[in-house]
This record gives structure tokens, C-alpha cells and sequence, in this order.
């Protein structure tokens, strides 16, 4: 069977509808970095098991290295550049500005994607809530305790 | 003659907690990391790696990956110049040209499975992947040396036929043991014997991997007119800069070298693997710009991990709580080419402890093993795993406690450390005292859940800090604010730290002064961040370079008043006369003013400081084991840590949490798995588990404060000493929990059940 050299995807990005030809091959993350020029998500393993990737699908987060590009046909895609509006920053943004929730900063984008994902659902988590629901998400500089701490100040600033 | 500093505490700036300068680009996606950059005309380069950990190279035919469409240039080792002969200080590790070279891309042998042999540019990633696949090697494979039992073997295989080792000033051919050597004073054996418990251990250690979540990258630019331009995620732009020109054998000047963000380090971003080879793949191009990034696969197998090796420990106490003597022996796996961190862990091994009678053997030993990079206090934490336990375990057997005969027989001012260095001013005592009288210390252990048990450990640690090479540049802005070029790397919030070291001595808020990274053509000198020497060093340049940018303002405001420049002063954010109290002026209304008295101001400040001061730490770790799977669970964990002065407390406290969390990583789970064939078997995040949220608690932090007497605000760097006490910490906590001691890293379920069913 022929298989296309590109493949025709309609998809909305923080918000935007965006059209383009992405290779079948091609992760989601490669498209969004490459094809979109979004380069706020990171490639930390490309093999989902550090998070740097994250991305909210329709509301469900993913690991956009898992996905690919063609798969998000019809589909919203929001990223870490989709967190913040007109009124400023999301305060998961702030909270982990705040609280020092950053080193290096390379993990980041995926946790405040991942952390989103989690208060929209569940506003109220608890400290174990949040530890079991960012456990896909590898930090390697904080040892987690500050970016716990800004994913609860942002809890309760919501 | 070394400049010292009183102790101050009434600071504005330093000791709060400001929003990081850098933060909002991180938060928003915008910073841009090495992998991010975006240049004209770019292409794609990927590495052909050796499937075999030990191998001769017999051929190697590119020839059809050449033609393959879309390929541009492939590279060999045979492509580089002959390199030159002698070693670079690039401040974090020394570079040898001839062996780093044959790292980049293997030439004759392949000494790790992931050598790079060759390497291709082509028109996309998937292309130049592709078309690796097309170049032919074959390979006549040698039987592999995985640990330093092995290679210290009377008939091991070896690795470089052409290293001549160092064994205690001797030259020796035909061996895997890079160096031998011993740091010794007093009487040894008189010590034992004098002694009225000896006990001795041996410990082993696999390799560890830094794990940085940003793989390695480079892009580069070889052009026309000979410059190569690069970016590249690393702790040392300058590093970058050296090594590439080196390697490519052209002046440092004709490298440019732009800073990026670094997506971590931890001594693991101190060495080049990509930069010279984009460099050579972009001139192959006809100077199009090439991307590599790295597969994570291959940071674990080709980029350089933490020495795993053997240490043996004898210490000997009298009845009274005192050490009398203690010989150290410690072997480290440099890896495939010399040079692991074991200058470095000899030096710490001994630094808790006012030993009378020491000696300490270092032994630097080459295996099939990717080479060994700095890991946070590079080579400490192995030597804490073994001392510490040894300690706990006189403890134990004499059953004293364990703070008190640490706090008995603690290094402090005049205490010479193993390798005959006096110590100066120290904090380890009062780092002790702060564990004994923590909440932590003085809490009891709590009811383990039903058929659980639960231990406590505790264990010190120590790393010497690092001074070096630094400049910064402030530029007064007509708006009274200050711009700041500095020239260290941020790993993980040093513009913050320098920034609000200018800003405390400017009378500005750190908000006013705006620190900038430029490339290595436009900032002096600067060393690699690394040895826990950005915040003193570079912060120490900020410091002298603000206070110039004070006396050249006093000196305009004595123009505009007509008065003398011995007669301003200047405090609290005020340019005032000393003879005339109707002389006054901000600091902002002055830099209005600078236009009409002479035009902008900038002061630079380009230090080398040769002393640090050094970093002591003490973590109390409590676990809960199950018995039946073996598992532990950090249940308490409190790093207490002299930080000298901590200038921004939340960025210093993140240090001392994320060095727990490592190194608890590092003692309970984290390792090499190496195979019969001497490859690593678990080569993927999901394999090489490091700590989760899920996997942690809090990290409770008390940070001690004893200035440093060598900065102007008492600085201690504080980045790597909270590696070192985890791994003993958790593995005496086990040995408390279960009754049996541990001595193989890393303190993983299998190894706990075996020893409660011993």
C-alpha cells in the first residue's frame, strides 16, 4: 500500500486553527516544535517517560513524543504558550514563580501543562493528589518539594 | 595576600526571596534552550554509534551513506586534525586533546558500546538518522573490562595500549590504572594499634548518571572566512568555545560560542560531545548550519555518568570516642579514557573527621564504560557511602550516638584535611549542632504500618567549593536601573544571585538590575559553572564591579556639586556630601544626570579567586522497608547545610532539596545495570528510574549561616555538598531499619530482601 508522504492535518493550538502537512511518521511533539514553531515543549527522552512533552489533547494529557502529528486532526491542542492570556499569566505561571518551582527550567512547560490538566478536574487536590498525578513528570533539579508547593498555592489562589 | 570579609546582617537585598530575572521566559515557553535554536538554512546531523563496548576498528566505509539523498557530509575521526598534545583547565575538568578527540569520534578502537564512530548531515533529522544506517564498520571485537576488578587484573585486556600509568610517581606500561596515588601523614599502623576497635569495609558502587532531562545538543556554523559560531547547552560557554577550537586545532578567537539555556547539569554538561563534530559536519556542508541533539539512549550510554568503583575503609577508635586512624583506598571507574573524579573524592573522604594517623589510595582506572564526567561534588558521595557507613557502624558496635561522636571528632579551623590541606574558617560543627537540635533529630521514628519497619540515618558530607576565573560588566542605564553581563552559565537561578549581589551593593532592588548572558566574544573570561563557584565567583566580580560603578558615580556627583570626590559618600541609595548636609542625591536622579558630567558609566570586574570556602552538610533520613518486596519509602528527610550566606533563600534551599532527591535516587535505586557484554541494559527513563514526585516527601531544609570570611557577603557555594550525605544517610537508615549493613550500592529491594533472608 502507498503510504503518503504528507498527511493533511486541521487542528486548533492554543486556540488557533492551524492547518499543515506533517510526514506520517512524525511525532506531535516534532510537529509542534517544527511544523508550528512552538518550541515551549520539550524532548526530554522520546519515549514518554519524562513528561517534558506534555501536552493537553482534548483535555486529556499526553506525552506528545507517544502521538503523532496526524493523530490531532480535529483535535485541540493546547500547550505551555496556551497558558497564559490577555489578563496575564495563568496562576499556576505565577505560583511557580513565587514558590521558586524552577531551575533549570526544561521541565517546566510539561508540569504546568500536566498541573493545568489537574486543576481543571479536581481544583482541590490534596499534597498526594498531586504527587501521584505529576509522578510522569521527571524534575531532576527541585527534588519536587517547591513545585508541590506552587501547584498547591495555585489551588488555593483559584 | 587574600582580601577577607567581616560579617554582616543587615542586608536589603541579599536574604530575599525576588522573583527570578529569567523566570517569566521559563514559565511561558519562550526561553530558548539549545535544541530550540532556530537558524537559516539549518540541517540535521546524527551520530552513528559502536554496538560493541570493546572493539578494533578494522574499517569503516561511508560510501553509500555519502550518496544517499538529502545526505550532505558525513564525518570520521580521519576527518580531524591531529590533535595537540597536553591538557586544558577548563575549570570544572581538565581537557586532553588526544584522548577527548578519540571520544568525540572514535579512531582504531570503540572503548564503550555508543562510541560515536561517524556522523552524518542531512536535510532532516529522519534523513540523517536514515542514512547512518548505511555506513559500514566492521569491527574485531575485544573481550570488554567492566569494573576495577577486572581491569586490575593480572591478565586484564587493555583498553589504551598506549597509556602509561602513574602508580606512585612510577611510569608503568600495560595497564588500565591511570594513576596511582597516596595522600599520608602520621603514623599509621600506630595509630591501630592504639586503636581499641577497628573496623573495616569494603563498599561497591555502579556508575550513575547525572540525568538531566535536556539531552545534549550543538549547533554549529563552519564559514567561508574559517569562524565556527555555536550553540550549545553546557555549564561553560568558554569550555565550549576552548574545547571546540582545540579539537578543530583553529584560535579561540576564530570560535564564537552563544549562550543558550541549559535544561540541567550537575557536572554533566562540563564536557563537549557535538559542537566539534556540527562544527566539522557544517564545513563538510559547504558552512550550512547543523543541528545535533542527542537520543536519550545515548546520553546514558555515551555521555559521561558518575564513577561507580571500589572503596574499602579501616577506621580505628579509641574506648574514650575518638577516631585514632583511618586508611581510605578508593578505585574509580574513569571509564574508557583517564581522568574520573577521584582526585576529588580523596580529598573528601577524610574532610568530616580530625584524623590523627591517614592515609587515603586513590587508584584512577580505565573500563569499557562511557568516560566519567563531574557529578555534583564529583567523587564526595561515593566517599561518604563508604566513611560514613563505617562511622555508623563504630556507632553501632560501641553504641554511641551518632551526632556526638561526629560533633567529637569534627574537622574545624586548623583541622588538617587527608590530603594535608589546614582548613579555615568551617562550619561544621554548628551544621552538626543544627541536625542534633532539630525538630527532625528530636522527634521520635513513628509507628511503622503494620508489618513494616523503620530506620533512621543520618551521615555528613563535604565538598571544597570552587573559585576561578570571572567577569562582569555593569552598564548604569539613563533610567537608574543597571544592566549586567555576566559570562557563567544559569543552571538553575545564578542571574538571580549575581544580580542581587550588584543590586544590594547599588541600593537598587534586584528587580532594577538586569542581568544578560552575552556570547563569548562580548564578556571576559569566564569558567565553567561548576565546582559550586558561580554565586561566590561571578557574584564576586558583581560585587567589585558595583562598587567601582559607586565610586565613578561619587565622582560625578562631586562634579555636579563642585566639591571634592573624598567628600561624597554614599548609603542607602544616596550620593550625599560628608561636609554639606544640603548635598544629596538618589541614585536614579544622579544617573539622569551622568549626560552632564562626563557621559555613561560601566565598570567590569574580572576576578581568579584561588580559595572557596568550603560547604559541610548533615541529612537525617528516615525510611519505611517492606520486608516482603524489599521497598523503601522515604517516610522524613532534613538536609541541614552551611551555606555561608544564602543570597537567594529559595533558590539555595532548592539546591540542598533537589541534592537529596538525587541522591536518594542514587543510594536506593539508581544504577549502571551492565551486561555479560558489557553494555548498559537499562538505557531508558523507564529502566533507569529516577525519583518521582510520587517516590518523595517534603524536604525539610535548616540552612546554617557561617560566613564565609573569603567573600564580601560570606558566600559558600552551596550546589554540590547536598549530594554527598544521601546515599549514607539512606543506607544506614537501612541498616537501622532491617539490622544488616549494605556495603554493595545501589541499597535496592533485592538486595534488602537478600539480607533479611541471610
Amino acid at each position: 500500500m502507498d503510504v503518503p508522504a504528507k498527511v493533511h492535518v486541521r487542528t486548533t493550538i492554543n486556540g488557533q486553527p492551524q492547518e499543515f502537512l506533517v510526514p506520517p511518521y512524525m511525532s506531535l511533539l516534532d510537529t509542534i516544535r517544527e511544523i508550528a514553531g512552538l518550541t515551549g515543549t520539550k524532548e526530554g527522552c522520546l519515549d514518554g517517560n519524562c513528561g517534558a512533552c506534555t501536552v493537553n489533547v482534548d483535555g486529556r494529557i499526553v506525552d506528545s513524543c507517544l502521538v503523532l502529528g496526524a493523530e490531532v486532526d480535529g483535535k485541540n491542542v493546547t500547550t505551555v504558550e496556551g497558558l497564559a492570556t490577555r489578563d496575564g499569566l495563568h496562576p499556576l505561571q505565577q505560583a511557580f514563580l513565587e514558590e521558586a518551582a524552577l531551575q533549570c527550567g526544561i521541565c517546566t512547560p510539561g508540569f504546568l501543562v500536566a498541573a493545568k490538566g489537574l486543576l481543571d478536574n479536581e481544583p482541590k487536590p490534596d499534597e498526594g493528589r498531586i504527587r501521584h498525578w505529576l509522578a510522569g513528570n521527571l524534575c531532576r533539579c527541585t527534588g519536587y518539594d517547591k513545585i508541590v508547593r506552587a501547584v498547591q498555592k495555585a489551588a488555593a489562589a483559584t | 595576600m587574600v582580601q577577607t570579609f567581616d560579617p554582616k546582617s543587615d542586608y536589603k537585598v541579599v536574604g530575599t526571596r525576588p522573583i527570578r530575572h529569567d523566570g517569566l521566559e521559563k514559565v511561558t515557553g519562550r526561553a530558548v534552550y539549545g535544541a530550540d535554536v532556530k537558524v537559516p538554512g539549518l540541517i540535521w546531523g546524527e551520530v552513528l554509534r559502536s554496538p560493541h563496548a570493546h572493539a578494533r576498528i578494522k574499517s569503516i566505509d561511508t560510501s553509500e551513506a555519502e550518496k544517499a539523498p538529502g545526505v550532505f557530509a558525513v564525518v570520521t575521526n580521519a576527518d580531524f586534525p591531529a590533535p595537540r598534545s597536553g591538557e586544558i583547565d577548563t575549570g570544572e575538568d581538565v581537557v586532553n586533546f588526544e584522548r577527548d578527540t578519540k571520544n568525540l569520534l572514535a579512531k582504531d578502537k570503540v572503548l564503550y558500546k555508543g562510541h560515536a564512530v561517524a556522523a552524518v548531515a542531512a536535510s532532516d533529522r529522519n534523513t540523517a538518522l536514515e542514512a547512518t544506517k548505511l555506513i559500514k564498520v566492521e569491527y574485531e571485537q575485544l573481550t570488554p573490562v567492566r569494573n576495577v576488578d577486572e581491569a586490575m587484573a593480572a591478565d586484564a585486556p587493555i583498553l589504551l595500549e598506549d597509556l602509561v600509568g602513574d602508580h606512585l610517581g612510577e611510569d608503568v606500561k600495560d595497564t588500565n590504572v591511570a594513576r596511582h596515588f597516596r595522600h599520608e601523614f602520621g603514623d599509621l599502623e600506630r595509630g591501630f594499634a592504639e586503636s581499641d576497635l577497628v573496623v573495616e569495609e569494603t563498599f561497591t558502587l555502579q556508575m550513575v548518571h547525572q540525568g538531566y532531562i535536556e539531552p545534549h545538543n550543538a549547533t554549529a556554523i563552519w564559514d567561508e572566512s574559517g569562524h565556527v559560531t555555536a550553540w550549545s547547552s553546557t555549564q561553560g560557554m568558554f569550555a565550549v568555545r576552548d574545547q571546540t577550537a582545540g579539537m578543530l586545532r583553529i584560535p579561540e578567537s576564530q570560535v564564537t560560542v552563544h549562550p543558550v539555556e541549559i535544561g540541567g547539569g550537575f557536572g554533566g554538561k562540563t564536557k563537549v560531545y557535538l559542537a566539534p563534530v556540527a562544527a566539522m559536519l557544517s564545513k563538510k556542508s559547504n558552512g550550512r548550519p547543523v543541528k545535533m541533539v542527542m537520543d536519550r539512549n545515548s546520553v546514558f550510554e555515551a555521555s559521561g555518568p558518575a564513577p561507580g568503583g571500589k572503596i574499602t575503609v579501616k577506621m580505628g577508635v579509641s574506648n574514650d570516642g575518638k577516631i585514632k586512624a583511618v586508611h581510605s583506598d578508593l578505585r574509580y571507574e574513569a571509564g574508557a579514557f583517564p581522568g574520573s573524579a577521584i582526585g576529588a573524592g580523596a580529598i573528601c573522604v577524610h574532610a568530616c573527621y580530625n584524623i590523627p594517623n591517614s592515609r587515603i589510595d586513590g587508584y584512577d582506572v580505565v573500563v569499557n564504560k562511557p568516560k566519567s564526567a563531574a557529578y555534583r561534588a564529583p567523587g564526595s558521595p561515593q566517599a561518604a557511602f563508604a566513611i560514613e557507613q563505617v562511622v555508623d557502624e563504630i556507632c553501632d558496635q560501641k553504641g554511641w550516638d551518632k551526632l556526638q561522636f561526629r560533633l567529637d571528632n569534627a574537622s574545624t579551623e586548623g583541622t588538617r584535611r587527608g590530603d594535608g590541606v589546614m582548613f579555615g574558617s568551617i562550619g561544621l560543627i554548628e551544621t552538626l549542632e543544627a541536625a542534633r537540635d532539630s525538630d527532625h533529630w528530636n522527634s521520635p521514628l513513628g509507628e511503622p504500618a503494620p508489618g513494616k519497619l523503620r530506620g533512621r540515618g543520618v551521615a555528613s558530607g563535604y565538598w571544597m567549593n570552587g573559585g576561578n576565573k570571572s567577569t562582569v560588566d555593569l552598564m548604569l542605564q539613563d533610567d537608574g536601573s543597571v544592566a549586567l553581563n555576566e559570562g557563567s552559565a544559569d543552571i538553575g537561578g545564578t542571574r538571580a544571585s549575581i544580580a542581587m549581589q550588584a543590586a544590594e551593593v547599588l541600593g537598587l532592588p534586584a528587580e532594577d538590575v538586569h542581568p544578560y548572558i552575552p556570547s563569548t566574544d562580548s564578556i571576559g573570561f569566564t569558567a565553567t559553572t561548576g565546582g559550586s563557584r558561580t554565586t561566590y565567583a561571578t557574584g564576586y566580580a558583581a560585587w567589585e564591579a558595583a562598587n567601582d560603578l559607586i565610586k565613578q558615580m561619587s565622582e560625578r556627583a562631586a562634579i555636579l556639586w563642585g566639591i571634592d570626590a573624598a567628600d561624597v559618600q554614599f548609603d542607602a541609595g544616596r550620593f550625599s556630601s560628608g561636609s554639606d548636609p544640603e548635598l544629596s542625591i538618589g541614585f536614579k536622579d544622579l544617573a539622569r544626570r551622568i549626560g552632564d558630567t562626563g557621559g555613561p558609566l560601566s565598570a567590569t570586574s574580572s576576578v581568579n579567586l584561588a580559595a572557596a570556602g568550603a560547604a559541610y552538610a548533615v541529612n537525617i533520613c528516615d525510611l519505611e522497608i517492606d520486608p516482603e518486596t524489599g521497598k523503601t519509602d522515604v517516610v522524613r528527610y532534613t538536609a541541614v547545610q552551611d551555606v555561608g550566606t544564602a543570597i537567594h533563600p529559595s533558590y539555595a534551599e532548592g539546591q540542598i532539596q533537589g541534592g537529596a532527591v538525587q541522591g536518594l535516587g542514587w543510594a536506593l535505586n539508581e544504577e549502571y545495570f551492565i551486561s555479560d557484554d558489557g553494555s548498559m541494559a537499562n538505557h531508558t527513563f523507564l529502566d533507569y528510574r529516577m525519583p518521582t514526585s510520587l517516590d518523595m516527601p517534603m524536604i525539610e531544609t535548616i540552612m546554617v549561616e557561617v560566613p564565609n570570611p573569603l567573600h564580601p557577603f560570606g558566600v559558600r557555594g552551596v550546589g554540590e555538598v547536598p549530594l554527598a550525605p544521601p546515599l549514607p544517610a539512606a543506607a544506614n537508615a537501612v541498616k537501622d531499619a532491617i539490622g544488616k549493613r549494605i556495603v554493595d550500592h545501589p541499597v535496592k529491594p533485592g538486595r534488602i530482601i537478600e539480607a533479611l533472608s541471610d
